[in-house]
């Protein structure tokens, strides 16, 4: 085999050069935010125990449960409110319904849309709360 | 020979005569089909549920605004802050431009208002006047006719309403309005001008704004009416002059509205177009 050493010490760079990615997130990534699985790790609002579906509905299907939501009440006009799970009354509505709970955009929806890379449109018209960036790193 | 052009010639002939049968039986299907598969939110079926682009039997509810303009024209000012409480509100930007501006209530002239109304010799106080606007929510919209998306649509309530989800921009609204109701977002509402001085000078965290690309219009307050509250500019304008915009159900007999229509002369905007406007005045 020629070039025997050139071609060891060019793997040896790339392994290293391809390990080094993952050991950077590993030791400077942000974690916060993250469960300790890595998962992305949405922050409950504090003082609310359950939303107007269960957790696991949610977690998968509260874009569906928007769309309805958004359908009910600009075209049939059904504007009455919803009962969460622990019987608390919320409107229909995420600028004046989910986010009178869930309070902070950045520690919640941000979360697991920026894991895994999906960009709602929702926040082209509705409006988030005023959150500085700097409370995204202050956490 | 003979024999087998004949043949052709019936076979031919009969084969035309199945193919224009079965053409009109199909059409007739289509025809007597179509209004059970109209889509709800289509052109037909609004009208019949909110008294009737075509009956004058009034079904259902059709919500309304008489505007006392007298009292207006007393209360110098007052239009504008109606306007100010409805834009505030609802985070209607202000472009600084006539030529881009967004308008959801706004003030003319008399003979812009109402052209139709407009004569040679008008007495002074009509010249000098300025009437407040928006849009008619008419029984018969010829916007909602002409939206591809079905965007905007007459509601339960018989208010023309915008789902800005739906608006794709195309703006063939805004060239149906026979009113100038409906205004396009040229620009970010959300952005700044060159000063660096935000479209929307202080947004309402309670209502979205729009975006770039989607047309925007009164939407009657449906948000507050759903609620038992009145519109926005009428709460406005009855806390300085009482009575100066009364809203209620058009087709509710006993209704102030429906009361006032019967003992007072009033008038529309553009009567002779057939869009039958929601919106009466008292000059």
């Amino acid at each position: 085999m020629y070039d025997k050493v050139k071609v060891f010490i060019g793997l040896a760079i790339f392994v290293v050069a391809a390990l080094s990615i993952v050991g950077y997130n590993m030791s400077v990534g942000d974690k916060d935010g993250f469960r300790t699985d890595g998962k992305p790790g949405p922050e409950k609002p504090a003082g609310h125990e359950k939303c107007v579906k269960e957790t696991a509905y949610m977690q998968t299907s509260h874009m569906v449960l928007l769309n309805k939501w958004r359908d009910e009440v600009i075209r049939e006009g059904k504007r009455e409110l919803v009962e969460t799970v622990g019987g608390e009354m919320v409107e229909k509505s995420l600028q004046n319904g989910c986010l009178s709970c869930h309070v902070s955009k950045i520690k919640f929806c941000d979360r697991c849309h920026e894991y895994a890379n999906v960009k709602p449109y929702c926040w082209d018209c509705h409006l988030a709360p005023v959150e500085t960036p700097a409370s995204k790193e202050a956490h | 020979m003979d024999n087998t052009r004949r043949k052709f010639l019936k076979l031919a002939g009969l084969t035309a005569a199945a193919g224009v049968g079965a053409t009109v039986i199909g059409s007739k299907a289509m025809a007597s089909g179509a209004p059970a598969h109209g889509a709800p939110a289509g052109h037909g079926a609004p009208a019949a549920a909110h008294g009737g682009g075509h009956g004058d039997v009034a079904t259902g509810v059709r919500q309304a605004i008489v505007i006392d303009t007298g009292k207006f024209n007393d209360n110098p000012g007052l239009a504008e802050k109606c306007q100010q409480a409805c834009h505030s509100y609802h985070n209607v930007p202000d472009f600084g431009n006539p030529k881009d501006e967004i308008k959801w209530i706004w003030t003319d002239k008399f003979a812009n208002v109402f052209p139709e109304h407009s004569h040679y010799k008008k007495d002074d106080r009509i010249s000098s006047m300025d009437i407040i606007a928006m849009c008619n929510h008419c029984e018969n919209p010829p916007c909602v006719r002409a939206c591809p998306t079905q965007a905007t649509f007459k509601n339960a309530d018989g208010a023309v309403m915008m789902d800005f989800h739906r608006c794709i921009g195309c703006r063939f609204c805004m060239a149906a309005c026979p009113y100038g109701a409906r205004s396009f977002n040229w620009r970010s509402p959300r952005g700044v001008d060159k000063e660096g001085h935000p479209f929307i000078e202080k947004m309402n965290p309670k209502f979205p704004s729009r975006m770039r690309g989607v047309v925007e219009k009164c939407s009657l307050c449906s948000w507050r009416t759903k609620k038992g509250l009145d519109p926005l500019c009428v709460e406005e304008a009855n806390k300085t002059a009482a009575d100066a915009m009364i809203f209620g159900d058009l087709n509710d007999k006993d209704s102030k509205v429906a009361k006032l229509l019967r003992s007072k002369f009033t008038i529309q905007r553009k009567p002779a177009l057939g869009t039958k406007p929601s919106i009466f005045y008292i000059i």
